[in-house]
């Protein structure tokens, strides 16, 4: 049933139906998220205002390590597999896990600055989280070297396999070094270190910002299935154009 | 929480520079973002 769907001719006209929904609900979800992040949540005891940082910063962060995962799992079925829509869903994943991930990097330099006094340290988090931007884009870049698709499928497939191994390292640097970077506040196993309300916008951020990634990477595979196939017959008939780039 | 005024809620305690600055740069990456995609659509 779920290969009905792995054509790209079936999935295009599907993803141009999905992605107001989750565009709706991406706004939704940040509208709520930023008045519970600024309206709601208390002023934090030892950091004051500064902390408000976490609202974007953990979910930002929490994004770029889960696109990766979600792009290598993408890569690997498209190298097992051999499905055409495998290798583009990776490609559309990359540009927003680069964003994610640079924006974790951003407002972690805007918090260090105020909470340790420094914009950057050589941490194994921070790093590492550094390591996986130039992952993104070295796929990017890999990817784009090739004019052959299914060689460029083929090759990001394998970079993206390798460098799967930085996320748990990402995750757990924390725990695995003595990082100036401070533990996780959120896990599955205990209860959070933190006020109720801000779990709950630090939440809502969270899955405005999976809402997002998801419409605006249908939106790019679109984009990508009209680059790649807009000889074949089917996307001359859906999009009423014979050159549909 | 509750801010005195307008003032209040943009100096964030003295912070506005970094928490702004944090929501501003998210603010415009996800404008280009979305526009980017627009624009070739």
């Amino acid at each position: 049933m779920i290969f009905n769907y792995a054509a790209p001719q079936a999935f295009y006209p599907i993803a141009g139906r999905m992605i107001p929904w989750f565009g709706v609900a991406a706004a939704v979800l940040a509208v709520a998220g930023l008045y519970v992040a600024f309206l709601v949540a208390p002023t934090d005891a030892t950091q004051g205002e500064a902390y408000r940082i976490i609202f974007i910063h953990v979910p930002a962060a929490w994004m770029s390590m889960f696109i990766y995962l979600v792009m290598a799992f993408w890569a690997a079925a498209g190298l097992v597999l051999n499905t055409r829509l495998s290798g583009m869903m990776a490609s559309a994943l990359a540009p927003t896990g680069a964003m994610f991930t640079f924006l974790a990097l951003w407002t972690g330099s805007l918090w260090g600055k105020p909470t340790w006094g420094t914009w950057w340290a050589w941490d194994a988090r921070m790093t590492s989280e550094l390591i996986l931007l130039f992952l993104y884009l070295g796929f990017i870049a890999l990817k784009g070297a090739f004019a052959d698709p299914q060689r460029a499928d083929r090759a990001g497939a394998v970079l993206a396999l390798l460098g799967a191994v930085n996320v748990p390292i990402i995750y757990f640097s924390v725990v695995w070094w003595n990082t100036l970077h401070q533990g996780a506040s959120v896990s599955l196993t205990r209860a959070p270190s933190m006020a109720m309300t801000m779990l709950v916008g630090m939440l809502l951020m969270a899955l405005a910002a999976w809402m997002y990634s998801i419409a605006v990477s249908l939106a790019r595979l679109r984009r990508i299935i009209r680059a790649r196939e807009g000889d074949a017959e089917w996307i001359r008939l859906s999009t009423g154009k014979r050159n549909p780039r | 929480m509750s801010w005195g005024s307008l003032n209040e809620f943009l100096d964030m305690g003295g912070y506005g520079l970094y928490v702004w600055g944090s929501y501003g740069m998210a603010l415009l990456c996800v404008l280009i973002e979305v526009l980017f995609l627009k624009l070739k659509d």
